[in-house]
């Protein structure tokens, strides 16, 4: 290579004549390209957003105090449905003898209820209406009691039992008489004002009520004292309450009228632990969380980590083939080349992208546990990459082959295995190195699409392209930009940088360069 | 050039050849989930046969029962008896789903490519004309930036911008709501009112390239020995730039802008993927996603004919364009 006259410094103007060797000073090629390389101020730019990226890539992710996959939790304020409440206008039948008031016969009655008729006939039977008070009536046949129909209703305030209907007919009675006690079933009861029915003890049994009450979950008994409070708010025309349950347990509920079913739903406000998704970016979490409630800093760390780890990986199968299948080709030549040269645009003629979807949705269907899917995925992109490489290896050597010093090298008797290696494969290099940095944003551009599609990296695993992958869903797109558009510009900036990089080490490379 | 051409073709043949029981191989690898899913699907209909049954009776009508080397040369007999099946995914024969998604793709190709070459050209002479000045590095940098964008990153941006905020363009789609309502020239608008996103997708991811291009072979041509010629003779800057140095950089620029002409119709998959646009793109990847092996074989082995076409015509165009080059 080439000396460069540097000029000569004052110390060494005396300890030198002026002929001296040691007065020129001698760089070795790779200082040469180094200087080349440094002159350019694009080109190093690129390199210190380079290393700025795998520091924060993989220094990042040391220092960051969560980790890549862990929850992050916050507690909300969510609205259940509790209960619904119903005032009751319609009528309620409650029904002795199961096969005599049946269905037809109950809308038979209700008939002659608001006709004010006091007996009907259906299909050749007669009934009786026996009207006890205003809103309540028995419905007999053939001296027998069969059922009855009111609009109040008889809840058990201690459990979701149904009550007998001997019960039920002798609470309504005593209530619509103002009876102050009667006896059912053996026992004797005492009923108040409000409908209220205590047992001989004094202990609350049941309530007779124009509200229904019932609870969303099945497994939820409501009190009488929560039903209570709930109708005293009713009837006050308020739409909140808080009410403190027998074990001390405070809850707000809401009521709302919901006009369709002439209802109101009661909705209770409970304290729930949910993952901590979409926050906006806080001092905990400067970039907010995920969709997961994942840290998103954090993930971006990982995420760099994973893509540069595969992309270096992916050029280093590439070149790897590629070195060996071009050098072989190119030194050797004749049906060798051919053949190899044959594969080569095989290679070159699949359509690496629909394959690669292809194997990806493949291993999705094979549910591909996801780190080994991350080595199937390098495996593949190196496999179907090498064709560009080895063309470009073969062109060089066949043109370096005819040089000069490769005929010196016969002439000396080196070996075959030493004038590829020591001779033919180092002057090949710096084209490689330009190639492989190019191909390195390259790759990582393929990675980031394939997980965009999510067909590439998956979960648990962060890669640039799944983290941006949650644009797909429109809200994401619309309102947490935080999500998506720092992976985004980390992805632009890493792949500029390798291509900035590896445009400054090809004119650094190449010594017709002016500068 | 005669001899050449048929040598070339016979050798593409070949190649095609192998790369279709790749393919093949590929595919047939694939864990059959579709026919798995048919099967069950018809199996569950009331009073229909066992799964297996249809198991057996589906993969015998879809050529898998045989071997893989035994299967490939039937779906090659079918394909030279012009057959290519019927796809799975969209119950229509294949090369009707190919006749209705393939202009669709070419249009939008065809268009993006005639801008990508309307803008890159003249910007790659103008760096190279201009070179180490800030617009070179301007339009160098601009270059690499189209470059190392990442296609769906870029759309996700410009649909941000437009579709969300400017609200100017749909998110997704060919056709807008009221598409059905409209006249000839109206839904013809509309179409074209859908794909502007698409085509500056593509205009800018690809123009990049081509750009770095034209500045590099124009770079070349400057510096060769004809041009200081020219410019010793006296000849204007201008003269010298646009009858001397251009003409010469044309040839390599025909060559590659004529080899990446057959890939229009293949489509853009990812773009087309993206906008939900229903060109060829988008439907191979519909189709690969559901493992609908009649479509994806032919699409990828249509693929495969478009790049082997795509280097014979780019081979053929620099020995019709440059006088120099002879080719054996």
């Amino acid at each position: 290579m080439k000396k460069e006259n540097t000029a000569p410094s004052e110390n060494n103007k005396t300890t030198y004549s002026l002929n001296d060797d040691r007065r020129v000073k001698v760089l070795s090629p790779g200082a040469l390209v180094a200087k080349r390389f440094f002159r350019n101020r694009l080109a190093v730019t690129g390199l210190v957003v380079l290393i700025a990226m795998f520091a924060f890539a993989f220094i990042g992710g040391m220092v960051s105090p969560y980790k890549q996959d862990q929850k992050f939790y916050r507690v909300d304020q969510q609205s259940k449905a509790y209960a619904g409440v119903v005032r009751n206008e319609e009528w309620r039948y409650t029904v002795a003898d199961k096969d005599k008031f049946t269905g037809i016969v109950q809308a038979q009655a209700f008939l002659a209820i608001t006709k004010n008729e006091t007996a009907f006939s259906y299909d050749g039977v007669d009934y009786q209406l026996q009207k006890l008070a205003d809103d309540f009536y028995a419905v007999h046949t053939g001296g027998q009691l069969i059922g009855i129909a009111s609009k109040e209703l008889v809840n058990s305030s201690t459990s979701n039992d149904k009550l007998s209907f001997e019960f039920t007919y002798d609470a309504l009675l005593a209530k619509a008489q103002k009876g102050d006690s009667f006896v059912s079933e053996g026992k004797t009861y005492t009923v108040d004002e409000d409908g209220v029915v205590y047992d001989g003890t004094g202990a609350e049994v049941a309530y007779v009520s124009e509200y229904v009450v019932r609870a969303v979950m099945g497994d939820v008994f409501l009190t009488r004292r929560f039903k209570n409070e709930l109708i005293d708010t009713l009837e006050a025309g308020r739409t909140d309450f808080v009410f403190t349950d027998d074990d001390g347990a405070t809850a707000e509920y809401v009521l709302t009228y919901n006009a369709g079913t002439k209802s109101w739903d009661v909705m209770k406000e409970t304290d729930t632990t949910v993952f901590d998704t979409y926050a906006s970016p806080t001092k905990a979490h400067w970039l907010g969380t995920d969709r997961n409630g994942m840290d998103m800093l954090t993930r971006l760390m990982y995420g760099g980590r994973v893509s540069l780890i595969i992309g270096f990986i992916v050029v280093f199968i590439e070149s790897l083939i590629g070195v060996i299948m071009g050098g072989i080709s190119g030194y050797f030549g004749g049906w060798v080349d051919n053949l190899i040269m044959r594969i080569v645009d095989i290679f070159y003629c699949i359509p690496s992208m629909p394959v690669i979807i292809i194997l990806g949705a493949a291993m999705d269907a094979a549910n591909v546990e996801s780190s080994l899917r991350m080595l199937y995925l390098m495996l593949i992109l190196g496999f179907f990459g090498w064709a560009g490489v080895a063309r470009l290896v073969r062109g060089q050597i066949l043109s370096l082959r005819e040089q000069e010093f490769m005929t010196a090298t016969e002439a000396c008797g080196i070996s075959v295995r030493r004038r590829i290696f020591k001779h033919l494969i180092p002057n090949v290099i710096p084209q490689l190195i330009v190639t492989m940095t190019m191909g390195l944003g390259t790759t990582i551009i393929l990675e980031a699409t394939l997980s965009f599609l999510g067909l590439g990296v998956r979960f648990p695993f962060a890669s640039w392209g799944n983290i941006i992958n949650d644009v797909n869903n429109v809200f994401v797109l619309t309102h947490y930009w935080n999500i998506w558009i720092p992976a985004g510009v980390l992805l632009l900036m890493t792949v500029l940088a390798f291509n900035i990089v590896g445009d400054g080490l090809r004119d650094a490379f190449d010594p017709k360069m002016k500068r | 050039m005669r001899k050449y051409i048929i040598k070339r073709l016979l050798i593409s043949v070949v190649i095609l050849f192998f790369v279709a029981f790749i393919i093949y191989a590929l595919m047939r690898c694939l864990p059959t989930s579709y026919v798995e899913n048919m099967a069950r699907q018809k199996s569950m209909q009331p009073g229909s046969k066992s799964f297996e049954e249809w198991m057996e009776q589906l993969t015998a009508a879809y050529n898998m029962d045989k071997g893989i080397i035994l299967g490939f040369f039937g779906w090659m007999g079918n394909i030279l008896k012009g057959n290519f099946g019927d796809s799975w995914r969209w119950t229509v024969p294949v090369v009707e789903k190919f006749h209705d998604t393939v202009w669709l793709s070419f249009v939008m190709g065809a268009i993006s490519f005639a801008l990508e070459i309307l803008i890159a050209i003249p910007l790659g002479i103008v760096a190279a004309t201009k070179q180490y000045s800030k617009a070179d590095y301007t339009i160098s940098v601009i270059a690499l930036a189209g470059i190392s964008l990442p296609t769906f990153f870029f759309a996700s941006l410009l649909k941000l911008v437009f579709s969300v905020k400017l609200g100017w363009f749909d998110l997704y789609g060919l056709v807008g709501r009221s598409y059905d309502q409209l006249d000839f020239m109206g839904q013809l608008l509309d179409k074209a009112h859908h794909l502007v996103l698409p085509i500056i997708t593509l205009v800018v991811v690809s123009m990049g390239s081509l750009m770095r291009y034209t500045r590099t072979n124009m770079l070349e041509v400057l510096n060769a020995d004809y041009i200081r010629t020219a410019r010793a003779k006296g000849l204007p800057e201008k003269k010298v730039i646009y009858h001397h140095a251009f003409r010469n950089t044309l040839i390599p620029l025909v060559t590659i802008i004529g080899g990446s002409l057959p890939g229009l119709f293949s489509g853009a998959l990812i773009t087309e993927t993206l906008y939900s646009i229903p060109g060829i793109g988008f439907t191979s990847y519909e189709s690969m996603v559901a493992g609908d092996i009649p479509f994806s074989m032919f699409y990828l082995v249509f693929s495969a004919i478009l790049t082997l076409l795509g280097n014979l015509l780019a081979d053929i165009l620099y020995a019709v364009v440059d006088p120099r080059v002879r080719i054996a």
